[in-house]
């Protein structure tokens, strides 16, 4: 069998997406106040796990392009148009510090019972609404910079993806190193059991909050 | 206090499990996760119903209303992630129905920021042809340009964010 396998049913969508939202509630990123506070710098998790999950799996595709197990050249690498990625980038930034939440991790909240994930998804469809209509202004921005198709950064630098990928792991190491010091120093980063609590806190608070919770129970 | 309560995973072994999940959505189908491209098929396919003329006129959405914009592999993989999450809240003991957030805020001020923050994450999806999912983590894995210019554009700009509102958050 050649790999990919090109597999784009209705299972493959599903089972991919079941792990992936699977990790993403445990590794705690359905909480906004968890996700928000990597951007305070008291909790390093978003930065500890996205770093950990590229060298892991850039890593394996590496070795399963040497080894011709499955090409890069036949798997999808996106294509680099400099204003575009630095303005979406920054917005999808400015809406994580803000809402709480990125794309992915809105509909993990969601699923997890935050009412405020549901939202920012709400506010998703609006700004990409916004960003339809706004479609033919923002061509030059959209189109403009473009760098060649599917560039790596091995591609760009002349260096070897091997020695790319150990810059990126020492980078993760001094950030792990640097991170856990900074999530001490503020206290610890948010486990489970402090944002259940606070919850539980505030469901004196506020109507809402607490009318929900007086039917749901602490427990389920 | 809430025995029945189960501690997130570790940072290292959550990054691992993601990894090894992206690398074999990448051998299945071709390419790697996304989140916001569900968004948009749902976007050109409520834009079909409540404006079918403009939707249908607009150079970005248009072309998506020629099949079913719900119809792809990104609509399943984002139910799946609702799926997969509501189970791993559940089997953790960490599904509540609650709003999440500042505690300061009740739940009207927070559903304004959530609201804010979804408009600026969903143009900015749009905008960079992808999210922190589809773009960031599954374009950095194969050590895409794109999903590092746009990773300094996030955390750049997040931290700033993150600073303005610290008082707001904290």
């Amino acid at each position: 069998m050649s790999l990919p396998a090109f597999d784009n049913g209705v299972a493959s969508g599903l089972l991919a997406g079941i792990l992936f939202g699977y990790v993403l509630e445990s590794a705690g990123f359905a909480s906004a106040r968890k996700l928000t506070a990597q951007f305070r710098l008291t909790d390093w998790s978003v930065f500890k796990v996205m770093i950990t999950a590229i060298v892991v799996a850039g890593g394996a595709l590496a070795i399963a392009d040497t080894t011709g197990l499955m090409k890069l050249a036949d798997i999808f690498i996106p294509t680099n148009y400099v204003w575009a990625m630095l303005i979406g980038g920054a917005c999808v930034g400015a809406g994580m510090a803000i809402g709480g939440y990125c794309p992915g991790t809105s509909a993990a909240a969601l699923a997890s019972g935050r009412l405020d994930g549901f939202v920012f998804m709400g506010g998703m469809v609006i700004g990409t609404g916004a960003f339809a209509w706004l479609f033919d202004l923002l061509k030059p921005l959209y189109l403009g910079a473009a760098g060649p198709e599917a560039q790596t950064l091995p591609e760009l630098l002349g260096i070897s993806s091997a020695a790319i990928l150990v810059a990126i792991s020492l980078v993760g190491v001094a950030g792990f190193y640097l991170g856990s010091r900074l999530e001490k120093a503020s206290g610890g980063a948010l486990g489970a059991q402090t944002l259940d609590d606070d919850a539980t806190r505030d469901e004196g608070k506020s109507p809402v909050i607490g009318g929900l919770n007086a039917n749901q129970g602490s427990s389920l | 206090m809430n025995a029945s309560i189960r501690p997130f995973w570790s940072p290292l072994v959550a990054g691992v499990a993601l990894g090894a999940v992206l690398f074999a959505t990448f051998l299945f189908t071709g390419h790697g996760l996304g989140a916001s491209g569900s968004i948009t098929g749902a976007t050109a396919w409520l834009g079909g119903h409540v404006a079918p003329a403009a939707t249908r006129g607009n150079d970005y959405l248009g072309p998506m209303l020629n099949g079913n914009p719900l119809a792809t592999w990104i609509t399943w993989e984002l139910l799946g992630v609702l799926l997969g999450a509501l189970l791993s809240a559940f089997a953790a003991g960490r599904f509540r129905v609650r709003v999440d957030g500042p505690t300061r805020f009740g739940a009207g001020g927070r559903f304004a920021f959530a609201l804010v923050g979804g408009v600026l994450s969903g143009f900015g999806a749009r905008m960079a042809r992808g999210c922190t999912s589809g773009l960031a983590l599954s374009g950095g894995a194969p050590l895409a340009v794109a999903a590092f210019v746009f990773l300094i554009g996030f955390f750049i700009v997040g931290l700033l964010a993150g600073y303005v509102t610290r008082r707001a958050w904290a």
